[in-house]
């Protein structure tokens, strides 16, 4: 099962990114724990400097910004056939 | 994924954490892929057209309103409609164009690099660099806090931090280029040095009175992250993101222009000449002050703001004032404020605001002085 994070504390981009990661997930049949990290402490712990930042199983792969669902996709993809080797 | 969009992908990759940020690096060379041929085509039609547009406007318009809507030339609602005509689609147009162009700036400029530039810049250089960086680099209020810790963590004084976070808001360019189409290049130009001055300035006073113990004390003990986040890009990757920065913003603000320039427009027709000049022109020597006060709590966009602050001007309102206003409203808002409350104990927001709102005072009163 995918972790998937989502950093930023209640910004509407990062409402907007949960939104489109939500959808992309279920596009995919994919499972994944979504988690919401509002916590400075908690999301300071990844070389962030803005919001919204995306971490799918502890790798940050975008910061500040929306990636598009083709980018989401091919992550979420990368990272279970990761852990399945 | 299709071929194009694999294509489109080579040259795009992520730095996992780890790596470590080198200082002054370079920007990535530029590789051209066979997509980039296409995007530079798709560019070039997009500024051909964007051109003719923008020079068949005032023509058009001026059929629309005179040949096609029938209204009088000397009649005072033909000429406002064709005002209200010509204005709206050329703000639009420059807005987009701005937003474009900039927006490609942009992806040479990230937080991360900015971080970069700045760190181990001594305080004088240091802010008039981050206040530079303030306007090129993206920035949302909404990222302040990560920002703000990411940059004193790493090193960056406290007063070269504060220059980049008073200039990033305060010189947008939604508020440029709403101040060139609507007043010309004299003024947009004089609110960008103004800014830059005030971001420097404020900065350098906050670093001067070594408020460090003011800073909320986890930023202190949180573990500096390792590495940093880099991605780098190829040329279709910037373009789409100028793009979609294009749609993002002018998405979000073309209603207010329209409003804007619609009350604008009925405020031309039906209040009297220099109505405001009592209470908000030179004389008044508390206009100043007042309408940054009035600044603080009113937060809105760039863009609702300008075409206001046009129709009070027209009423006799003067310059200094009108722009203290402004830089007010964008740059003191309340809830970035509550924001970086998370992050600045309240004796340090005080000195924020009080610092940043002095200066702007201060550049209202000389505006009035000498324009």
């Amino acid at each position: 099962m995918l972790n998937i994070k989502i950093l930023g504390s209640g910004c509407a981009n990062c409402k907007r990114l949960e939104a489109v990661v939500q959808k992309v997930v279920a596009q995919k049949g994919m499972e994944a724990e979504i988690e919401k990290v509002t916590d400075y402490a908690e999301i300071m712990k990844y070389p962030i400097l803005s919001t919204p930042g995306l971490v799918i199983d502890g790798k940050l792969m975008q910061a500040g910004r929306i990636p598009s669902e083709t980018d989401i996709a091919r992550w979420l993809e990368q990272a279970s056939a990761q852990q399945s080797a | 994924m299709t071929a194009e969009e694999s294509r489109a992908r080579q040259g795009y990759r992520n730095i996992e954490q780890g790596e470590e940020i080198v200082e002054n690096q370079v920007v990535h060379p530029v590789k051209l892929h066979r997509s980039d041929g296409f995007a530079v085509l798709k560019i070039a039609i997009a500024a051909v057209v964007w051109w003719v547009a923008y020079s068949a406007l005032q023509p058009v318009t001026e059929w629309l309103a005179y040949d096609v809507i029938g209204l009088a030339r000397s009649s005072h609602l033909g000429q406002s409609v064709a005002f209200f005509l010509y204005d709206v689609p050329k703000i639009l147009l420059l807005l987009s164009g701005t937003i474009f162009l900039i927006g490609v700036v942009r992806t040479f400029f990230s937080p991360e690099r900015t971080r970069a530039l700045l760190g181990g810049k001594r305080q004088g250089i240091g802010n008039v660099l981050a206040a530079m960086l303030g306007i090129v680099t993206p920035f949302c209020s909404c990222s302040a806090v990560p920002l703000f810790i990411g940059f004193v963590e790493s090193g960056i004084p406290l007063g070269v931090t504060f220059s980049f976070l008073i200039a990033a808001p305060v010189i947008n360019e939604v508020a440029v280029v709403l101040l060139y189409g609507l007043f010309g290049w004299r003024i947009a130009g004089l609110y960008i040095a103004s800014g830059l001055t005030i971001a420097i300035v404020a900065g350098a006073i906050i670093g001067r009175l070594h408020m460090e113990r003011y800073v909320e004390d986890f930023v202190w003990q949180l573990p500096a992250a390792q590495g940093g986040f880099e991605e780098h890009l190829a040329w279709t990757d910037r373009i789409s993101r100028a793009w979609q920065s294009v749609k993002d913003i002018v998405g979000k603000v073309w209603l207010y222009v329209i409003a804007g320039i619609a009350v604008g427009a009925v405020i031309h027709g039906y209040v009297p000449e220099s109505a405001l000049a009592g209470i908000m022109g030179k004389q008044a020597w508390w206009s100043v002050p007042a309408a940054v006060l009035l600044g603080i709590p009113l937060y809105s966009n760039a863009a609702g703001v300008i075409p206001i602050v046009s129709a009070l001007m027209e009423k006799g309102a003067s310059l200094g004032t009108v722009l203290a206003f402004m830089m007010s409203v964008v740059g003191l808002s309340l809830p970035e404020m509550i924001i970086l409350r998370r992050v600045l104990k309240p004796q340090l927001i005080a000195v924020f605001i009080g610092t940043v709102g002095i200066a702007i005072i201060m550049t209202g009163y000389l505006f009035n002085l000498v324009l």
